[in-house]
């Protein structure tokens, strides 16, 4: 029977499923275990380096936050892991706020990193910055035009502006600080003037955004910057340019998110979880946490990539990133309300 | 139903037990998620319901239900009228079309959706060319409902072509030489006689393809369109709120439900029987300009929806090669071992949930077996979540109960590759089950007389009548679950052990990044992987076709 075709390889397969699964666990000297939201190939090259370096093991495993949380959730006390990584700090406050983390002392920490990328009850530390700003088409746009986020939502750029969707957590941590700075109905009418202004509809990602900014589908649009930089390596002749918004006195700074962790409430090796965390945040391990990705380092006065730091200084909003996570499910609701998708 | 038409086995044993027993055990499987799910009422959302109300809720039904049809109405057209020109006609190119257009059951719909996007929208290379040479160019609205229905349609007909071809194949011709001795023009033949014949698959492959239309995330996502499924997970990523999240996935499952039980209601009271070995007669010819008009049309639609979707992830996978290296065997060999002892798990539960349902066609037995099928229509993120929240607490008392005893003892189901299957199961368990029980659905009450008089034991009926008749429907419905399980994400992201990393993961390790390019590689060796049971699927029927017997069939739909 030809059957027996798709069948024949399942007895060698069952064969080799008995050895993987019953093999014995053998347990190294001493092992941290990740849960990761950020990627592999991020990820991988670093924690290879710490076990070269230290020769604890570390064990990860990546999937998105939110699955993340309900499994460290399910698994309550008897979770293998040490450490939650994620991309943004929405989620490592919301992880904090469900009581999944447990806070940590450490002096190394606070002095490397800076008190608005931090957790203030330390439960979680950010290890990278990922600034979202505005890029704009260098052929169409005088940068003297652009000042804020704000002012994009002016009647002036009708059909000029460019946006990724809001389901996207970088666009709702943008619109929670936009809640946390200037208050829920100013927040609104900002995203409802962007919603306006809005050459056409909302972008699944970035790098589509920033597409359509250089064919001249529209004038400017909000990035997380990295993407910028993956565009620029492959096509460095690109009409675009990045602008740092709200640099003035009196405005608040360019918007930020980290890439942070925090140790999990049930961590079976807390001590060696909070040892990698003060190794990520050392100016060795940030050159490439940060730099493999353009993004940049959570820690001050370490090197930038050349790419990166040819886009200039700026200056960040000193809010504390925890915020994003606070006013989120307002942010999504507020841009439900707003008409943008 | 008249005791007439039951199946025969029901006959000798006049209420077997064993369906019951089989489709509670499913139940209680299939229940544990949903359950999750439900007993999110217990934490009600009033105030987010308002909202949801108000601002979410009429935009996404209005757009489900949009998608539905689209998806519904263009997989139809373009399953039906593939399967009716390679199963029935013969024309140039027959031969590797009639292959090649199941190949996009391998390709990811949200790749065709990013390849589609990139080629076709303001900054791709179409608009850009004809903005160069004429200055302007036509606006083509690719990132629009039409647009996601076009793409979702492209990649999911294959699951009614496959099951439509697979009727046609064993009855079309003869239908239509037996509707044209009554004088029925060949359309006449395929619209009166051939058509209502093979309804029972059509609209199998048609409720696999509503299922994952309403659980696609990946696909809609990539064209920024609400439906149902971003809801859900807006609701849960972005407002944090599981409860909200989950109660918007059980109401989507209490429409799931309802579309089964009336697809069911409206099949109700018709047996087809009509069954055979293969179909002998020759294939019809067609007139010069028609032969190459099907050719066209095959064509067609195998360059839209395979051709330059492989052909730019070639490229892109090129550009990305350094990221090749020796892991990518083990990448391979994961996948593999997942998709092949989950095919075989899932298939293998498929057939006894169709002869559960078989031997006891009652009310209770038919709504029980629609329930548990009910996995595959939900997204796949929630339904991981639903099955990983009852096996830690499992574990949580296993561990628990070892240390009563003093003893360590390690999670008994987390980490394993059989909680990787049982979720498989409760996620695929339709996609093993329509088509066997499509191809069941063929085999006469008769034929079961008949063998049961020459003194054969039910047992023997199943394996040495039955088993060759089905063996199309199990080998589609083994295809189907494989090429599933190799593209599957969530649950292999939340179960999978420690360093188990697939070709999926691969994949979602790129893109949760936004790095299509570099996801190119891992498509393409996904591709690649999901082509070898295609090939054989095509194999094993063009044997069946060119092999087959010409046998003695019925060709009748009575109506009770």
């Amino acid at each position: 029977m030809r059957l027996a075709v798709f069948f024949r390889p399942l007895v060698l397969v069952l064969a080799g499923l008995a050895a993987t699964t019953l093999s014995p666990v053998l347990i190294a000297a001493e092992q941290v275990v990740v849960y990761s939201a950020r990627n592999e190939q991020l990820i991988k090259p670093l924690f290879d380096a710490y076990e070269q370096e230290t020769g604890v093991k570390v064990r990860f495993l990546t999937d998105k936050e939110g699955p993340l949380m309900a499994r460290l959730k399910a698994e309550g006390a008897n979770t293998p892991a040490d450490l939650l990584l994620t991309v943004d700090a929405g989620n490592l406050w919301q992880a904090t706020e469900s009581g999944l983390l447990k806070p940590f002392v450490s002096s190394t920490l606070e002095d490397s990193i800076p008190a608005h990328l931090r957790d203030p009850d330390n439960h979680w530390v950010g290890l990278s910055v990922r600034a979202r700003t505005l890029v704009y088409n260098t052929d169409k746009l005088d940068p003297a035009e652009l000042s804020t986020y704000a002012a994009l939502a002016d009647p002036e750029w009708k059909n000029r502006l460019c946006l990724r969707t809001s389901n996207k957590v970088y666009n709702q941590s943008l619109v929670a600080m936009l809640i946390a700075e200037k208050g829920e109905s100013e927040a609104e009418r900002i995203v409802r003037g962007w919603v306006a202004n809005l050459a056409t509809s909302p972008f699944s990602d970035d790098t589509a955004a920033l597409q359509a900014v250089a064919a001249g589908q529209c004038d400017v649009t909000i990035v997380n910057t990295y993407y910028l930089g993956r565009l620029l390596r492959d096509n460095p002749d690109l009409p675009l340019q990045i602008f740092w918004p709200n640099q003035d006195v009196e405005d608040s700074g360019v918007h930020v998110n980290i890439s942070g962790a925090g140790i999990t409430r049930h961590a079976k090796n807390p001590d060696g979880a909070l040892k990698l965390l003060e190794w990520l945040a050392s100016a060795t391990a940030q050159d490439s946490f940060a730099g493999e990705n353009l993004e940049y380092p959570a820690r001050a006065g370490v090197p930038l990539a050349p790419l990166v730091s040819s886009w200039g200084e700026f200056r960040q909003s000193p809010l504390n990133v925890a915020f994003a996570g606070a006013h989120q499910a307002a942010a999504v609701r507020l841009m439900d309300r707003a008409g943008y998708r | 139903m008249t005791a007439s038409t039951l199946p025969a086995i029901a006959h000798q044993e006049a209420r077997p037990l064993w369906p019951r027993l089989a489709i509670g055990a499913l139940c209680i499987l299939v229940i544990l998620p949903l359950a999750v799910i439900l007993l999110s009422f217990t934490d009600p959302q009033g105030d987010t319901w308002h909202h949801f109300g108000q601002h979410v809720l009429p935009r996404l039904l209005v757009n489900t239900f949009w998608l539905l049809l689209g998806v519904g109405v263009g997989t139809t057209l373009l399953g039906v009228s593939l399967a009716w020109l390679t199963a029935i006609y013969d024309f140039p190119g027959r031969r590797w079309l009639t292959w090649a257009l199941l190949l996009p059951l391998a390709v990811p719909g949200y790749v065709l959706g990013f390849v589609t996007i990139g080629l076709l929208d303001f900054a791709g290379p179409v608009q850009s060319t004809l903005r160069e040479l004429f200055g302007s160019a036509p606006q083509i609205p690719i990132r629009s409902r039409g647009g996601v229905i076009a793409v979702m349609a492209l990649t999911l007909y294959p699951y009614v072509y496959l099951v439509a071809r697979n009727a046609f194949l064993t009855q079309g011709r003869r239908a239509l030489e037996a509707a044209q001795t009554l004088g029925f023009s060949r359309r006449q033949g395929f619209f009166h006689v051939a058509l209502p014949m093979a309804r029972p698959w059509i609209a199998g492959g048609l409720a696999l393809v509503l299922m994952e239309t309403l659980a696609d995330f990946g696909t809609v996502v990539v064209f920024n369109y609400d439906t149902f499924t971003t809801a859900i997970y807006r609701a849960w990523f972005g407002m944090f709120n599981l409860s909200a999240a989950s109660q918007l996935a059980s109401l989507l499952v209490v429409l799931v439900f309802i579309a089964l039980a009336l697809e069911q209601r409206s099949r109700r009271g018709q047996r087809f029987t009509s069954a055979t070995r293969g179909d002998h007669s020759e294939r019809l010819s067609l007139g010069p300009v028609a032969r190459w008009g099907a050719t066209f049309w095959c064509l067609l639609v195998f360059a839209v929806a395979v051709a330059i979707p492989l052909v730019q992830l070639s490229i892109w996978a090129w550009q990305s090669r350094g990221d090749f290296d020796s892991r990518y065997l083990g990448f391979l060999y994961h996948s593999l071992v997942l998709a092949c002892s989950g095919a075989f798990v899932v298939v293998a539960l498929g057939m006894v949930l169709a002869y559960a349902l078989r031997s006891r066609p009652d009310r209770v037995t038919r709504v029980l077996g629609r329930f548990v099928i009910l996995g595959y229509a939900l997204p796949g993120t929630v339904l991981a979540v639903g099955f990983y929240l009852p096996m830690s607490h499992l574990d949580n008392l296993w561990i628990e109960l070892g240390s009563y005893f003093g003893q360590h003892w390690s999670p008994l189901l987390g980490g394993t590759l059989a909680a990787m299957l049982l979720a498989y199961i409760v996620r695929f368990l339709a996609v093993g089950f329509h088509p066997v029980e499509a191809a069941l659905h063929r085999i006469t009450s008769s034929m079961d007389e008949a063998a049961r008089n020459l003194g054969a034991s039910p047992r023997q009926i199943v394996a040495q009548v039955h088993l060759p008749l089905l063996r199309g429907g199990i080998a589609t419905a083994a295809v189907l679950v494989f090429v599933d399980i190799m593209k599957e994400m969530p649950i292999t992201l939340m179960t999978r052990p420690f360093g188990w990393e697939t070709l999926a993961i691969r994949i979602f390790e790129m893109t949760s990044e936004g790095e299509w390019q570099r996801a190119a590689l891992p498509s393409i060796a996904l591709v690649v992987a999901g082509l070898i049971p295609v090939l054989l699927l095509m194999r094993t029927s063009d044997a069946r076709e060119h092999s087959s017997v010409n046998k003695d069939e019925t060709v009748s739909e009575h109506a009770t």
